[in-house]
């Protein structure tokens, strides 16, 4: 229905993996050495496990037509919350008492917190119709100030094995990110076109007021997808901190923009009610293999910053153009 | 009154067609307009005008015919063109930017400079001002347009289209959302022009309208032109068979299948104004529904006719009042989704904007308030989505290739019944319809018709707003006539006439009826 059926969204999505296909063979041909390796092929796979995760929890916030510009920070703040419990525990002077967590439990609260800054910005939106552009902007501001409150600026390292093979060990010869990753998405993609709130997500997007006037709880399910989107970036300070088994509190800085470009390349609406998942999967690719084939080209980041740029406003404006007919 | 100006043929369409994807949208019109005088341009939704219109305004170029202004063959490239050549069109959605004072509307894109290259406002405030008094508005050009009456709107757009003098004006149902009273102060104002020399062309499907106002009258139906003719020499009948081929009460008959049991019973309804405390836009509404009966709600714009429904459905919770009851029982509707709950669908008036959610399919669209029943293991199952859709496809007869496509991709008819499947998939006991046949093709709204009749047969209880007279009259076994808020009158078919009708319905405060009471 919204898949591959609609042959709109089909073209859109077709170009895009065309896109990618280009581009694979491209630096494949030009690089075929450094570019066309296993190796190469599972970095890229790693790099890009962050920004799917974030993307997928940003493509249910923009599909019910909002945006989530605090994914970033979220991820910085649910890192560092691991991290620290995981190193140092949790005082509580005031009952005197001290709070020692296993691996399993300080990444449960690291997405915990995750999740109740997702659900913080989305009472913002749904309780006091902040819009969810300044909500959000808020809330990339607060929760880097709170990562860094935390920290007190430097970074936590040393956080032991087992919470470094849950990020970045491998699991039947793939690396356990990539599991997760995998799962993620796969687990959105059911809920979005087989259960009655992924159908709900997209007629929000679609047409609030219709939406409303079905009998749909609106506020209820906007709610709930910034707080997945909050969960999801969680998820992704939890891969990026076990990866380089470090929080940093400058983490994940930038990465709502990444992962709104992997949004619309994939062919999603930022205005709402039109997308998929695959097609951010597709679009996290495209900027993952662009960012390896323009570091194998050795162009300089600076430039790489304006070659992704003309990426994007490609993308977008050609899918623009396949809406005018 | 025509015999007396001279007959200064300055626009005319000779044999215009215009086809859209496939469908004649258009197929061989003439019209003619003459200087200082008004030809009004009347037939059914669908039947062409807004195209016609589109083509002499110079928004189309790819029409068969030809356009000849003063005699001389013209093709506009562009809007622009054509107002440089003295066409000027005031579409039914206004163009005016709402934060921008009138002054600025006037002449935007046109402003007056001063030596400096900045915005002389003295003058274009002063100009607009001797515009605005030849118009006999009385306004300070200084205020932003928002604040303007929907009436008064209208003038500042007519005033900029004369700003650029314009000799031919062409109204796009300009009455449309404006109150009887500013319908008066209009119609003068396009007396007045016409007297001037100005050339009007007044697009209209209400016919009272065009005995008032025009001098010819063009009929178009299905894109094709049914008949031109001076005003004086013809009558209301005629051109009503000529709009729409036959009449309604020869093609609908309601079955009487009321029963006794009364289904909804509203009691004190009451809706506040949003913004003046005190003031309501429902006011104490108290009606009953019974099984198989259809009651009709009519009233003007402004009546609070939509909101009536509104509130019943537990759209404004907050600002409502009074009880509803189901078969005896008081519910307790705080959203639609309670209202759901109980048994009762809404269609919305407007389609596109509280009806549908266009790119989604059929099957999507016709499941949307009842999704549920779709699920198999607490998944959606397509196959039974699309069987619930087809189910519905094959008994409105809802002509689409399939329930995969997408309602947008639907004509307005069929829209209209896949909103209307939305509802019957929910199972209601009480259908609440707002004005169900606009916008939609005559044929469209016959088989709508037929199926609100055999929805009262089936045992539902049917309340329907309309503001077409012929409609309610045949359709509605009752009629509850809503002014100002307030039901003013209660008719049954065979007592009700349109007049009877647009009495009781006519706002007290302009002064021009008593209400009554039958």
């Amino acid at each position: 229905m919204f898949g591959l059926k609609d042959h709109k969204t089909f073209f859109v999505k077709f170009q895009s993996l065309l896109a990618l296909l280009l581009m694979v063979i491209v630096f494949s041909v030009w690089k075929t050495e450094e570019f066309c390796t296993m190796s190469n092929f599972w970095v890229v796979m790693r790099q890009i496990s962050v920004n799917t995760c974030l993307s997928v929890g940003m493509t249910l916030v923009i599909l019910t037509g909002g945006i989530d510009l605090s994914v970033g920070s979220v991820l910085a703040l649910s890192g560092v919350v691991m991290a620290g419990l995981l190193k140092n525990g949790l005082e509580l002077p005031v009952f005197n008492l001290f709070v020692g967590f296993n691996v399993l439990g300080a990444v449960l609260v690291g997405l915990i917190v995750g999740s109740s800054l997702g659900l913080f910005n989305g009472l913002m939106v749904t309780r006091f119709n902040v819009p969810p552009f300044v909500a959000t902007l808020v809330m990339l501001m607060m929760a880097r100030g709170l990562t860094e409150l935390w920290t007190g600026g430097a970074a936590i390292t040393g956080l032991g094995d087992s919470f470094g093979y849950l990020g970045a060990g491998w699991f039947l010869g793939v690396p356990v990110q990539v599991w997760t990753c995998v799962a993620i998405v796969a687990a959105a993609v059911v809920v979005l076109r087989k259960t009655r709130f992924g159908r709900y997500v997209y007629a929000v997007g679609g047409n609030q007021r219709a939406a409303k006037l079905s009998g749909l709880n609106v506020k209820r399910i906007k709610l709930l997808v910034y707080t997945m989107a909050g969960g999801l970036s969680a998820v992704g300070g939890f891969i990026v901190t076990s990866k380089l088994d470090s929080a940093t509190p400058i983490a994940g800085d930038g990465y709502e923009l990444d992962s709104i470009a992997a949004v619309v390349i994939g062919g999603t609406s930022l205005s709402g009610g039109k997308g998929s998942v695959l097609g951010t999967v597709l679009g996290a690719l495209i900027i993952g293999v662009l960012n390896s084939g323009l570091i194998i080209l050795q162009v300089p980041p600076f430039s790489q910053k304006v070659i992704k740029g003309v990426v994007i406003l490609l993308a977008v404006a050609i899918e623009m153009h396949g809406k005018d007919q | 009154m025509v015999a007396a100006k001279t007959q200064t043929k300055v626009l005319e369409a000779r044999s215009v067609s215009k086809t859209f994807g496939g469908i004649k949208a258009l197929d061989g019109v003439d019209l003619e307009v003459y200087a200082g005088q008004v030809v009004a341009v009347v037939g059914e939704n669908g039947a062409g005008k807004s195209t016609l219109m589109n083509i002499l305004s110079g928004v189309y170029q790819d029409y068969a015919g030809r356009i000849v202004l003063d005699g001389r063959q013209v093709v506009f490239a562009d809007p622009k063109e054509a107002r440089d050549n003295g066409i000027g069109i005031i579409h039914q959605e206004l163009n005016l930017i709402p934060h921008l004072s009138v002054a600025e509307n006037v002449f935007l894109g046109r402003e007056f400079l001063n030596a400096l290259g900045l915005i002389d406002y003295k003058r274009t405030n002063s100009e607009t001002a001797k515009i605005l008094q030849k118009l006999g508005l009385q306004i300070d050009p200084r205020v932003p347009v928002a604040g303007l009456r929907v009436g008064q709107q209208q003038i500042v757009e007519i005033a900029r289209v004369l700003s650029l003098n314009a000799r031919i004006l062409i109204m796009d149902e300009p009455t449309s959302a404006i109150s009887e009273h500013e319908i008066g102060i209009l119609f003068d104002l396009i007396r007045s022009l016409a007297d001037q020399g100005v050339a009007i062309v007044y697009i209209t499907h209400k016919l009272g309208e065009l005995f008032q106002i025009a001098d010819r009258v063009t009929v178009l139906r299905d894109g094709k032109l049914v008949g031109s003719n001076l005003v004086d020499s013809v009558g209301h009948d005629d051109i009503v068979r000529m709009m729409v081929g036959r009449d309604v009460k020869d093609f609908f008959v309601k079955a009487d299948v009321v029963s006794q049991q009364q289904v909804l019973k509203v009691k004190d309804l009451c809706l506040e104004h949003p913004r003046r405390s005190g003031d309501y836009v429902v006011d104490h509404a108290s009606f009953n529904v019974r099984a198989g009966e259809v009651l009709g709600l009519f009233g003007l714009m402004g009546a609070g006719r939509t909101e009536l429904l509104e509130t019943i459905f537990g759209v404004h919770p907050r600002r409502s009042s009074g009880e509803v009851l189901l078969d005896g029982r008081r519910i307790k509707v705080k959203s639609p989704t309670d209202a759901i709950r109980h048994g009762i669908g809404f269609v919305t008036e407007d389609r596109k904007l509280e009806g549908l959610i266009m790119q989604m399919s059929i099957a999507a669209s016709v499941s949307l308030a009842s999704l549920k029943q779709t699920e198999l293991f607490g998944l959606l199952s397509g196959r039974r989505e699309r069987r619930l859709a087809q189910e519905y496809v094959d008994r409105l007869r809802i002509k689409t290739p399939s329930v995969r496509q997408a309602v947008e991709n639907l004509s307005g008819g069929n829209q209209q019944k896949v909103v209307i499947a939305k509802w019957l998939a929910t199972n209601p006991r009480v259908l609440l319809l707002d004005e169900p046949t606009r916008g939609v093709d005559v044929n469209a709204k016959n088989e709508i018709y037929r199926l609100i009749g055999e929805l009262a047969q089936a045992g539902l209880a049917i309340v329907m707003v309309s503001s077409e007279l012929p409609e309610i009259i045949a359709v509605a076994d009752r009629i509850i006539v809503l002014s100002e808020g307030k039901q003013t009158a209660e008719f049954t078919p065979s007592q009700a006439n349109e007049e009877l009708i647009m009495n009781a319905a006519i706002p007290k405060s302009f002064g021009c009826a008593e209400s009554l009471r039958v």
